[in-house]
């Protein structure tokens, strides 16, 4: 009984749980029987609420047994990425500055789960302050690939990532600022989706690059995206950067996700398929004679700027770092160093004995560009380059309703394999981070595996609050394959 | 090979700057790999935008504002009970000005 429940999708068991087909207990009991059994392996959660989870579940249950009405995601087991502030549990963001962290409030989109009647069942692993690509950097735990134990899930959301594919949650929910959600899907063959900028509300996400990051689920199947898009979607008058209805209409994203695109039209980019891994500019090609069989008119374009996206990119993110992560003080809350002589080594070495080395190197890159002398050349031409790549962008989508790419260059590398160089672990981002300076939604889906059993991701790409479509584009080669179908053996 | 972007009197200055206690290796190791990173983000410079304007935002909005009123806040309690020092009502700090009686 209990694979079978684990089996189901977020839709599937929220709906046979309202039906009272299955009880939301017996869904959460046979998550944590996973989670007991493989999580020692994986580590992919940093905390779990057992008990908690099962009081909630049993309150859906009891809800439903009296014929109340229940939320969009009933009973449904959630996990969420350790940098959304949660009053329950610690708000980690898998740093030892924030270790012992419990936050006073929810994130707005936790406040929306919730209300949905979801079922929050723990917290995941990341990047430190979800700056890196493999997870690798987390301050507390180590998280492996399920599909194989000596590779990278991917980062930051790579707790998410593998929670979702080691059937340890339904859903869950991982946050993007240069590929973060899309790129650890990718490595564990699951979607991922980063919505347009401004679709989500960002309250109560602990900050990285404010003007890049987005929240987003990752998830079993195209359709569990579209349902967890319209739990977590819309305005939010705590955060000034989220959209209102006067520019993006909120609409049902659930409703016709199966519904074809007529007269699809498809870009790709050749110049970005060199410097990929065969196998995956293989998966990607085959991902695009599917679309042709379905009647999709594939175009080839060119993206002049997309080659300096990396560059601005890590201009750009780490100066805002270096401004949101200049509140770890010692003073309010966090670590505080036991050696401080006066009050500035408060500051200096609370912040030196807690941050992690790649979290220090952003600090310093983000300092450094931002300082006098350095600010023009580095950090101003950074977002000039930015305008350039998002008007290759708007140029695209004047001629295409989509471009399409892969995720990442290769599969899941190796553990230990990027961590001598961090330029390296930087230019592995190439394909993800030119959507986030863009701030337009992308989605990351399995394509194929390569020689080894490891997924591939084929990313797509769409206009500002593009989503629904974006959702349809997916699902149609999600309803043509069975790549999402397949979990590891762990 | 090439002058690296940045020397390690430069990389000291950041650290201040960031108020960050680097040791000297990790001074040592920031110099190299921060010279690296500069040397690739070079590649910037192939690009002409005197004529491009910055992009700070994607959104096509400016400021939020909201009426002036008075709302319910966090209150004390919740606001110090993560501090590492706190007597209850305040953050514990070392001192800062000296004492000089003038008051």
């Amino acid at each position: 009984m209990s694979q079978e429940i684990l089996n189901l999708t977020c839709k599937q068991l929220r709906d046979s749980i309202a039906k009272g087909d299955v009880k939301s207990s017996d869904a959460v009991s046979a998550v944590f029987e996973r989670i007991e059994k493989y999580d020692t392996r994986i580590g992919a959660f940093l905390s779990t609420f057992k008990t908690e989870a099962l009081t909630q579940a049993g309150k859906v249950d009891e809800k439903i047994a009296k014929g109340q009405s229940v939320g969009a995601l009933a009973g449904v087991p959630i996990a969420v990425k350790d940098n959304m502030c949660t009053t329950f549990g610690p708000t980690s963001c898998a740093s030892k500055i924030l270790e012992n962290f419990h936050s006073p409030y929810n994130a707005t989109v936790i406040e929306k789960l919730l209300a949905a009647d979801a079922v929050i069942i723990g917290k995941t692993n990341l990047d430190e302050f979800a700056m890196g690509s493999s997870t690798e950097n987390s301050g507390l735990k180590k998280t492996v690939n399920p599909w194989d134990k000596d590779r990278v899930p991917g980062g930051s959301s790579g707790g998410s990532a593998a929670a979702v594919a080691a059937q340890m949650c339904f859903a869950a929910m991982g946050s993007d600022t240069g590929g973060s959600i899309r790129q650890p899907a990718s490595f564990c063959g699951v979607a991922g989706l980063k919505p347009t900028y401004g679709r989500v509300s960002r309250y109560g996400l602990v900050a990285y690059g404010s003007s890049l990051d987005q929240i987003g689920p990752l998830t079993k199947n195209i359709e569990d995206c579209a349902l967890m898009l319209n739990v977590i979607a819309g305005h939010d008058e705590k955060d000034s950067t989220s959209v209102d209805e006067t520019t993006a209409f909120l609409c049902d994203f659930l409703s016709g996700a199966n519904k074809e695109v007529k007269d699809l039209k498809i870009a790709v980019v050749p110049q970005l398929f060199e410097g990929a891994d065969e196998q995956v500019i293989q998966s990607i090609k085959d991902a695009i004679e599917v679309y042709k069989k379905l009647g999709a008119q594939i175009i080839e374009i060119q993206m002049p700027h997309f080659e300096y996206a990396i560059a601005a990119y890590y201009l750009i993110a780490t100066a805002e770092a270096s401004s949101n992560l200049a509140r770890y003080d010692g003073v309010h809350y966090g670590h505080r160093t036991k050696n401080a002589g006066d009050y500035i080594e408060v500051y200096t070495k609370s912040r030196a004995e807690a941050f992690g080395t790649e979290v220090k190197r952003r600090i310093m890159l983000g300092t450094y560009a931002l300082s006098s002398g350095y600010y023009d050349a580095y950090y101003l031409k950074a977002l000039k380059v930015r305008n350039l790549i998002r008007g290759d962008f708007t140029a695209a989508f004047e001629k295409t309703d989509c471009i399409i790419m892969p995720t990442s260059p290769t599969t899941a590398f190796k553990i230990g394999e990027k961590t001598a160089d961090p330029l390296q672990m930087y230019l592995a981002d190439v394909y993800t981070i030119a959507a986030n300076l863009a701030g337009i939604p992308a989605i990351s889906i399995p394509c194929g595996f390569d020689k080894n059993n490891l997924p591939i991701g084929l990313q797509i790409i769409a206009p500002a609050f593009g989503e629904k479509k974006l959702l349809q584009i997916a699902r149609m080669f999600e309803s043509q394959t069975d790549f999402h179908k397949k979990n590891p053996q762990l | 090979m090439a002058q690296n972007k940045i020397d390690i009197e430069q990389v000291k200055q950041v650290a201040k700057l960031a108020r960050l206690d680097l040791t000297e290796a990790e001074i040592s190791q920031f110099t190299t790999q921060l010279g690296a990173i500069l040397e690739y983000v070079e590649k910037l410079n192939q690009l002409d935008t005197s004529k491009v304007e910055p992009l700070a935002h994607c959104l096509p909005i400016n400021n939020c504002l909201r009426a002036d009123e008075v709302k319910e806040s966090l209150g004390t309690d919740k606001t110090v009970t993560n501090a590492p020092q706190t007597d209850g009502r305040f953050f514990l700090v070392p001192r800062i000005l000296e004492e000089s009686g003038g008051f």
